[in-house]
């Protein structure tokens, strides 16, 4: 199936006003040394055989009965208006609106967006979106650094692994080094990331303190104390915040975060094996010179209509080249626009509602598998909607749950040695008690 | 076509001596190449500049483009109205629109500029 | 002129007479109001349940989130209907200008057709409800489609390995960039390996990413056909080289055929040779980089695999590597850890599952000389499975005719234009074609940016403009292969019709556009006084 219009007669006399015999003429500038030895592809499909391809695979796949898994991306209703609004082929086939004349859609309501994420997050400016939380991250721990003029950043360990490995990637190319700040992750400890430990591995050489709120065992860290103990050394705070909780939870404009990034998956965008997803970054306005990415503005035509454009692009790759804050072309605009419509369509209350059915079933989780003597939280310090706990042979009880289709949670053993037998858990407002009987149930059922 | 009282860099900055101290900007062909100015990073006061050496940077819609000293010295005074109205680059870049004064650290710099007649040909081309 | 009267104090943001709580306060007309002009105290859109009384009590027996950790004030998110909220984007909807409702020749952007059975097959919830972090066991439909997609990446480009992680274009020349470093690290010569050369024509991601690397680059001249100089970039080759980054075709949609020789200095001078695969779509089954020596590639999957623009992203950006690259590939790779690779893609192939075969990710630490990542998860699996549709929609012909009929396109518009519009490299073009609008300017004053926004009055979009940088008012035309011929002629005759009213009514060009939403706008003011979102005013 191919999605070419033209007939013979129309290459025909394509070939003839451009003046050359055939299609091979275009090409014969090619050196034949070369040129391609083979193309070995499969034959075409048609409509009806390629969906039968497409439905093997989706097949192959054992979406879970019940899921306790979050680690990062977490299993969120997707309101169905949102996908009406995205599957506009209006917003999905357009380009990026460097034609303000006949972008205002897309630029208007990436304007839209840049406002929302500054009421969450309590910060003045926020870009049009990066590719995920954690290329967010390092985009903004890597802004801090131009900002401060240094070249070392503090990172706490309770940090998702994944945003940490990527930091690390994105570090290495312009030298920057990566102090740990170790959480108390002791059996029994808090969970959390000690302010003195921070305190510990800053001075006047480390750009920032990259923080997260929840962490990733969903613990609340004690944010303005990481951001005084930040300040004092002349250091950033990079806040990497979970949107949905931002309903509940203090904003980072509140506890003195210089840079905010995170994961937008949870807003209203499906899980989809790890993409697309859609960073966020928001900043306060004296650094917008030095943040990366797109940025939409409002102005006027001369007609006195109000309109939008693309803004601050002197920042960017296009134009800036080697001087560029960043190599950003793209941004995630239509997930942006998920996001934009999602926000909109849950409005503050049901954004409330989404937070608190997690947070309730996060702790309804954790209460029934403590009276089932299930198991007990690893940490004691107070989370949002995901929760550590301490399970025998938990490994093992993993693999046996999964075989039946419940997931139950993560297992944060695989990037923390020391964290074995350890359940983490997530809860949101899909989570139904049922199936919290079922998770009972089923360790109840393994050793 | 460009001020007589002033002498010009090849990469089309302007001096203007008064006393041991001179005044620096960049010129109306500059700005005109760059576009509507939009914004323009100063040295900070007290900062060394050596010549033809970069000491800011200037921002239109579609173009960046470096500052470069025209002459060495130390900055004692920045146009603070340039961050509110970079836009006087634009429209009084021989006056409002000026950048920094400095104590010259070598009058005998000045010989190497262009006056406004050699300046006015460079830009001919 | 300013954009709203008020001070100009930092943050211009959202406080305007247009802005504020009611709209149409100021004297700016507006096209749609802002979504938070429909925001009305006690407005729902999508309710949630209330936890059972058995969950509240259970929950109680938890700790609860400590008051100094808890928000104060409500986030001023606006309150609206969903039936305000459809209308509102639908109405913006309608102020965009989009590949299913018009012709958009935007040089280097390949802005083809995009199939809607890809977006069919993103929506199957056993692919769209995966979790990335689920046991492999339950993801092996997921695991097998990026096995796949990487197989089918490998025979297109000639490449020994692929990664699909990275989630862009400029994502991947980061990929390939680190992986450049690394190699030559490998080899004791990280610290005299200090730049990459970048042609005068390249895109500015290209040295943009240099930078992020630690690299300086230094820029090659074009000759006069429009290729790389092979004499400026062999004087510029030496062992402090560590990469040559090359478009191909270049941006002028030209290709280079000295490529052999190029590729074979930068090998003799112990450097890499990147490719940037933007123009791919020129040459499908007619060059295969990876064969012709290159190291590394960066595909654009929303470029020549049809995934949809969607206003700026998402796109991917997989690599594809020559084996002394593959050590370095990002991880986790997505292996075929039982069963024959041959039995598995023949039956794939045809339709067909294979017993027996398991698909895992790679083992954290597997591969010690990988770059680590460069995103989480394994990268934009949503336009993995639109690109994998496409490619298999297509097969082996289908890709080799759309590069032939993007070619025979982009010709004919060529030769159509070329007496009205100045043509610096007058040759045979592939996929895109550069103008110059330089006689428009000399003679009458107009523009490229005119000519631009003369074409938004017809129902089309503009083609790319100035850019590359080394053609003076630059009009980059990528017509793509599924434009048909009579909406290529239209374009020609709209072309040839700007042509002539740049002589004998400038001033007409000069005010458009007058038939689009809004006008041009003030970017100067937009980028002075910046307002960059709108601050709510609460109750």
């Amino acid at each position: 199936m191919t999605y070419t219009p033209h007939t013979d007669a129309d290459r025909e006399q394509m070939l003839a006003t451009i003046g050359v015999g055939s299609v091979e003429d275009l090409f014969a500038d090619i050196p034949p040394t070369v040129r391609a030895s083979r193309f070995a592809l499969p034959d075409p499909l048609t409509e009806q055989e390629v969906r039968a391809e497409l439905s093997r695979l989706a097949d192959r796949n054992r979406i879970p009965r019940v899921s306790f898994l979050g680690a990062g991306a977490y299993r969120h209703l997707v309101p169905a208006v949102v996908g009406e609004v995205i599957g506009r082929s209006e917003f999905a086939t357009s380009y990026t609106p460097y034609q303000p004349e006949v972008s205002q859609g897309t630029l208007q309501s990436i304007y839209e967006f840049q406002s929302l994420i500054c009421e969450l997050t309590g910060m003045e400016v926020a870009t049009a979106s990066h590719y995920d939380g954690a290329t967010a991250t390092a985009e903004a721990a890597l802004m801090a650094c131009r900002l401060t003029r240094r070249e070392r950043i503090a990172v706490s360990t309770a940090v998702d692994p994944q945003v940490r490995r990527v930091l690390a990637t994105y570090c290495a190319g312009p030298g920057i080094e990566i102090v740990d700040v170790p959480a108390d992750l002791a059996d029994g400890g808090t969970g959390l990331t000690p302010v003195d430990a921070a305190s510990r591995a800053l001075d006047d050489t480390v750009a920032c303190l990259v923080a997260q709120q929840p962490n990733f065992f969903g613990g609340i860290e004690p944010m303005a104390d990481l951001a005084d103990a930040a300040h004092a050394e002349g250091a950033k705070l990079v806040a990497v915040v979970e949107p949905t909780s931002l309903a509940i939870l203090a904003p980072p404009g509140s506890y003195g975060a210089d840079l905010v990034a995170a994961e937008g998956q949870p807003l209203g965008i499906p899980l989809s094996f790890g993409g697309p997803y859609v960073g966020l970054m928001a900043a306060r306005m004296d650094a917008v010179r030095q943040m990366p990415g797109r940025l939409v503005g409002a102005t006027r035509d001369a007609q006195g209509r109000r309109g939008y454009v693309l803004t601050l692009q002197a920042r960017e790759q296009h134009i800036r080249r080697e001087k560029a804050a960043s190599n950003i072309c793209t941004n995630q605009a239509l997930c942006a626009l998920a996001a934009t419509t999602y926000l909109t369509a849950v409005g503050p209350e049901g954004l409330r509602e989404v937070a608190e059915l997690s947070m309730i079933q996060a702790r309804h989780t954790a209460q029934a598998l403590e009276e089932a003597g299930l198991g007990r939280r690893r940490f004691a310090a107070p989370y949002f909607a995901e929760v550590a706990m301490q399970v025998p042979n938990a490994a093992a009880r993993h693999a046996a749950l999964a075989a039946h289709g419940i997931v139950a949670g993560h297992l944060p053993e695989r990037d923390y040695p020391d964290l074995r037998d350890t359940l983490l858990l997530a809860a949101t407002e899909l989570t139904r008690d049922a199936d919290i009987d079922g998770l009972v149930a089923a360790l109840r059922a393994t050793r | 076509m460009f001020p007589d009282d002033l002498r010009y860099s090849k990469e089309h900055e302007w001096v203007r001596v008064d006393g041991d101290g001179a005044t620096i900007g960049i010129t109306s062909f500059a700005a005109d190449e760059l576009g509507d100015i939009v914004f323009v990073e100063v040295p900070e006061v007290g900062a060394q500049l050596s010549q033809y050496g970069s000491f800011g940077v200037v921002e239109s819609v579609k173009a960046v483009s470096d500052l470069y000293a025209p002459i060495s010295g130390t900055v004692t005074e920045v146009n603070g109205a340039l961050a509110e109205q970079p836009e006087l680059l634009n429209t009084d870049p021989y006056g409002a629109g000026w950048i920094a004064r400095v104590t010259m650290a070598d009058a005998a710099e000045l010989e190497q500029l262009l006056d406004s007649g050699a300046y006015a040909e460079l830009t001919s081309g | 002129m300013s954009v709203i009267e008020r001070e100009a104090t930092g943050d211009q943001s959202g406080r305007g007479a247009a802005f504020s709580g009611a709209e149409g306060g100021g004297e700016l007309q507006v096209v749609e109001p802002l979504i938070f002009a429909a925001s009305r105290r006690g407005r729902r859109g999508v309710r949630f349940p209330a936890a059972s009384e058995r969950a509240s009590a259970a929950a109680a027996g938890q700790p609860g989130i400590p008051a100094a950790a808890r928000r104060e004030v409500a986030p001023g998110l606006p309150e609206v209907t969903e039936l305000d909220l459809l209308r509102h984007f639908n109405r913006l909807s309608h102020l965009n200008h989009a590949i299913d409702l018009g012709f958009y020749p935007l040089g280097s952007c390949t802005m083809k057709y995009n199939p809607k059975v890809n977006e069919w097959a993103a929506r199957l919830p056993g692919l769209a409800d995966s979790h990335p972090l689920d046991p492999a066991e339950l993801s092996q439909g997921s695991l097998e489609l990026e096995w796949l997609l990487a197989e089918l990446l490998k025979d297109i480009s000639g490449f020994a390995a692929v990664s699909l992680q990275p989630a862009a274009g400029a994502q991947g020349e980061l990929t390939g960039l680190l992986m450049t470093r690394a190699y030559h690290r490998s080899r004791g010569e990280g610290e005299q390996r200090t730049t990459v050369l970048v042609p005068d024509s390249a895109h500015g991601t290209n040295p943009a990413t240099a930078s992020m690397v630690g690299y300086r680059a230094v820029t090659i001249r074009s000759n006069e056909r429009g290729g790389i100089d092979l004499d400026a970039l062999r004087g510029a080759l030496g062992d402090d080289t560590a990469a040559l980054m090359i478009t191909n075709p270049s941006t002028l949609g030209i290709f280079e055929d000295q490529i052999d020789q190029v590729i074979a200095a930068v090998r003799e001078a112990g450097a890499i040779a990147y490719m940037d695969g933007a123009n791919l779509n020129a040459i499908l089954g007619r060059f295969r980089p990876g064969e012709a020596g290159f190291d590394v590639m960066h595909f654009n999957l929303h470029k020549t695999f049809s995934t949809p623009h969607g206003g700026g992203g998402p796109g991917a950006g997989p690599v594809g590597v020559s084996e002394r690259l593959a050590p370095f590939l990002p991880e986790p790779l997505p292996l075929l850890v039982a069963g024959d690779a041959d039995e598995v893609r023949r039956n794939a192939w045809a339709g067909q599952s294979t017993d027996g075969a398991r698909f895992a990710l790679e083992e954290g630490g597997a591969r010690p000389h990988s770059i680590g990542k460069i995103r989480a998860h394994t990268g934009n699996f949503g336009m993995f499975v639109r690109a994998y549709t496409y490619i298999r929609s297509n097969g082996a012909a289908g890709l080799r005719g759309v590069s032939d009929d993007a070619v025979l396109a982009a010709n004919y518009l060529r030769v159509r234009l070329a007496d009205a519009y100045e043509l610096p490299y007058d040759r045979i073009c592939k996929h895109e074609v550069v103008f110059s609008g330089r006689r428009q300017k000399r003679e009458h004053g107009v523009t490229t940016l005119d000519i631009a926004k003369a074409i938004l009055d017809h129902g089309m979009h503009p083609p790319t403009i100035y850019f590359p940088l080394i053609v003076e008012e630059a009009l980059m035309i990528e017509p793509t292969e599924t434009e048909s011929l009579e909406t290529l002629d239209r374009f020609a005759a709209l072309m040839l019709d700007i042509a002539d009213r740049a002589a004998t009514d400038p001033a007409a060009l000069k005010r458009a556009p007058e038939t689009t939403p809004v006008g041009r706008l003030d970017e100067a003011a937009a980028a002075r006084r910046p307002d960059l979102r709108y601050v709510p005013v609460r109750e």
